[in-house]
């Protein structure tokens, strides 16, 4: 009988681990990578190869591990691949003028980790490619495409005039970095939880000496000695939303691990963060299952969408012209020079947006025009672009190959004959550029999937503001995209290693152990209290009541007494009856802290941005010039110190004006 | 007949999410092993198949089944409320995932 429908009062099975609370290992290495996701495995494979002693802490299991975990279908920025028609210097001039960009998804980027990532992306493809991952048409089951090349068999996506990002056969991605982490001899320490990191004298704004952590099968405890730490743990997902009855928990789009660790450690270790502000709203479980349903964009670019009476829906190109055409959809429009990507989610800059559905399409659903619910009309669209969307973008991105190709072929879908319906969105919504499966949540539910966080901030040498300490992926200021992950991993595995050779061997402090094996103990020496459920339906509650959709003052700081309170209180009286549960509970401790940064970070901003999705009540003002800046924010000496930086810091003293000179000066190549 | 009644709490969430097929399970835990969010337990009994201790937390990635040795001794499925329907081009019929006499599966494998 499955654990959930056992009799009450039935004798309870014993947990199958060996419980080891309290217990220590320790553990030396050059480099500690703490994280085992995208980034997290790119800069352990390259710290390796750079002769540095690696060690690799997961909270899950590193095979499949992270928001990249379940596959791959596009590379973006692939600049330097053989059949791009632009370099990255080219492409970073071309988009100067864009004050939303150099990042994704709109404003407020991090220029250094986008340049980076269009100067390493084809690199890292190409390393995935001896790794084992196929990034071609190595079986000719595209030949004659529009979207392939004869010559090197790659196939793109979106642009195919300008050819940069590239649809890649990445179902296997995590799989084959694993292998290769197993082959350098990367130590991997799986079913552990980093809980707190190690400084020099057991102070914050130290130097970073390593970190602690609980395995969550057994209890046990570590101690990850190194001489370089490089975060690679993303952020706090699931802050705001959160439902026993809704799939997933209510989470978001992304690794429901993705609890904040990382951030909450390096908060209490002094670490600098910026755009914590920053949120969006969310479905979390008002969704259907990720590029599941019919759709226009994203995976699914770009399919002919019907209405329910088989009456075809416009495209257009970025400048309103309709689309006769097919493969216009996937060509630059007149006078256009650049392509970035699909508009979703959010409508980019018109010079490097691509096609799209007809923008009043949401006026014409209420008129009566178009009727809902909508199919995508895979049977229409020419053989190739069909089976790619249904074959190899949905069979190989995070998530599909099981969940949607296996589960729909299973059940009798064929793309060949069958069009999938696109689930019902108020007309509102339906007629907007967002991936459509990803549906409509109540509206003080937020998040900060897809670039719409904040994070960590860091140098040329994605080294934060403490020494010994680099991060990298969506750890970064939000940063979010699996090539993101990927090239600024393997960035920060050069310089993490080319400092890790060269520093002083990290002395521990025992203070500091005992002080967080009591914290992270405590839940499991409780004799009864509430579940960690409770504590983070209660956090989510506090988040959305005053730390919403609109903010102001008053709500923020009776927020922050919110979550003071909870700390001394439920927070202390949680109960975990295994190492599984106190994970979870470690878990809600970490949202809890993020859940305070994001308040702090949020008085600071004395204005509002759409960009941010930031609004202030009492600060209703809408990007007024002096705001145009990072507002960076960390803890000093238990008080929270506020700071800014220019928009634009990387070219700024101590760095030079130029993105080409940084890189070279940096990047160790 | 005879019926028996038990307590039973509610389930956590309105899904199974994971199922094991006791038959074809050969325990030999890769499923437990590779789960992300550790949802999967093995049975003290070595020779049961894994509990599916935690259902309200999986991601449903499909990784358990991807990395299964033995064809269909774990079915991963989406609740109720998360299946959609497909309509044929040609007849205008209207199909979904779960329905009662579902048309033939389509055994085309992905690309890769």
């Amino acid at each position: 009988m499955p654990a959930h429908n056992a009799p009450i009062g039935a004798s309870t099975l014993k947990w199958p681990y060996p419980i080891r609370y309290e217990e220590e290992t320790e553990v030396t290495a050059d480099v500690l990578i703490l994280g085992g996701g995208i980034s997290g495995c790119h800069a352990a494979i390259n710290a390796a190869k750079r002769g540095a002693k690696v060690v690799i802490v997961e909270k899950g299991a590193v095979i499949r591990s992270g928001s990249g975990g379940a596959g791959v279908d596009h590379w973006h920025n692939a600049f330097t691949n053989p059949c791009s028609k632009y370099t990255p210097d080219e492409v970073t001039e071309l988009t100067a003028h864009i004050p939303e960009y150099p990042s994704f998804p709109e404003g407020y980027g991090a220029g250094h980790i986008t340049y980076i990532e269009r100067m390493e992306s084809w690199e890292a493809l190409c390393d995935m490619e001896k790794m084992g991952m196929k990034i071609r048409d190595v079986d000719d089951q595209f030949v004659g495409a529009e979207f392939r090349d004869e010559k090197t068999k790659l196939m793109f996506a979106y642009d195919y005039d300008n050819k940069h990002v590239i649809r890649v056969q990445g179902a296997n991605v995590k799989p084959c970095l694993y292998k290769e982490l197993k082959r350098l001899k990367v130590r991997i320490y799986d079913r552990v939880m980093a809980t707190g990191l190690l400084t020099e004298d057991g102070h914050s704004g130290s130097r970073v000496t390593g970190a602690m952590g609980v395995n969550t099968r057994t209890g046990a405890f570590y101690i990850f000695k190194a001489k370089a730490t490089v975060l690679a743990s993303a952020q706090a997902l699931r802050l705001w939303s959160f439902s026993t009855e809704l799939q997933g928990l209510a989470g978001e789009h992304d690794d429901p691990n993705s609890a904040g660790d990382g951030c909450a450690m390096a908060w209490q270790a002094g670490a600098a963060f910026t755009l914590m502000e920053r949120s969006m709203p969310v479905a979390g479980g008002f969704r259907y299952p990720a590029y599941g349903t019919g759709n226009a964009h994203n995976t699914w670019f770009a399919c002919t969408m019907v209405d329910a009476n088989g009456k075809e829906i416009p495209w257009v190109d970025q400048d309103g012209r309709l689309l006769k055409t097919v493969s216009q959809r996937y060509r630059l429009a007149p006078g256009q020079q650049l392509i970035l990507c699909d508009p979703a989610p959010t409508p980019l800059h018109p010079d490097i947006c691509g096609a799209s559905l007809i923008p009043d399409l949401s006026e014409r659903i209420m008129k009566g025009e178009f009727a809902l619910p909508f199919f995508a009309d895979l049977p229409s669209m020419p053989e190739h672009e069909r089976r790619a969307i249904f074959g190899l973008m949905v069979g190989n991105e995070g998530k599909t190959r099981v969940p949607i190709y296996g589960a729909y072929t299973q059940a009798g879908f064929d793309p060949d004959k069958d069009m999938l319906q696109a689930n019902v969105l108020s007309p509102m919504l339906a007629g907007m550029f967002i991936p459509w499966w990803s549906g409509a949540g109540p509206p003080q539910w937020r998040g900060v999937s897809f670039g719409y966080g904040g994070g960590l901030i860091v140098d040329w040498d994605l080294k934060t503001n403490l020494e010994g300490l680099y991060a990298t992926g969506n750890q970064v200021m939000g940063a979010c995209s699996h090539t993101i992950a990927a090239t600024s991993g393997r960035y920060a595995g050069r310089t993490a290693s080319a400092y890790a050779l060269n520093a002083q061997e990290p002395v521990i402090h025992r203070k500091q152990i005992q002080q967080e094996k009591a914290r992270v103990y405590r839940p499991v020496k409780q004799k009864d209290g509430i579940g960690w459920k409770e504590l983070q339906a209660g956090l989510s509650r506090v988040m959305q009541d005053y730390c919403g959709e609109y903010k102001t003052e008053s709500l923020l700081k009776t927020g922050l007494e919110w979550l003071n309170s909870i700390r001394e209180s439920e927070a202390a009286h949680v109960c975990a009856r295994n190492p599984h549960e106190l994970m979870r509970t470690l878990e809600c401790m970490s949202r809890l802290t993020v859940g305070e940064l994001i308040m702090h970070a949020s008085l600071a901003r004395k204005a509002s941005s759409p960009r941010l999705n930031f609004s202030r009540l009492d600060y209703p003002q809408i990007d007024p010039p002096e705001w145009n800046k990072f507002i960076t924010t960390r803890m000093q000496n238990g008080k929270v110190q506020m700071d800014a930086l220019p928009y634009n810091y990387w070219l700024l003293p101590p760095n030079v004006p130029s993105f080409k000179e940084n890189y070279e000066k940096h990047s160790l190549r | 007949m005879e019926y028996n009644a038990y307590l039973i709490a509610n389930p956590a969430t309105p899904c199974q999410s994971v199922v094991i097929d006791p038959e074809l399970c050969t325990h030999c835990r890769t499923c437990v092993n590779v789960c992300l969010t550790d949802v999967m337990v093995p049975h003290p009994d070595k020779d049961k198949p894994p509990i599916v201790l935690y259902p309200d937390e999986c991601w449903f990635c499909g990784s358990c089944v991807e990395h299964c040795p033995e064809p269909g001794a774990i079915r991963m499925e989406h609740p109720l409320n998360q299946r959609i329907g497909w309509k044929r081009k040609a007849t205008g019929e209207y199909f979904r995932v779960g329905m009662h006499n579902p048309p033939p599966p389509n055994t085309r494998p992905p690309v890769g």
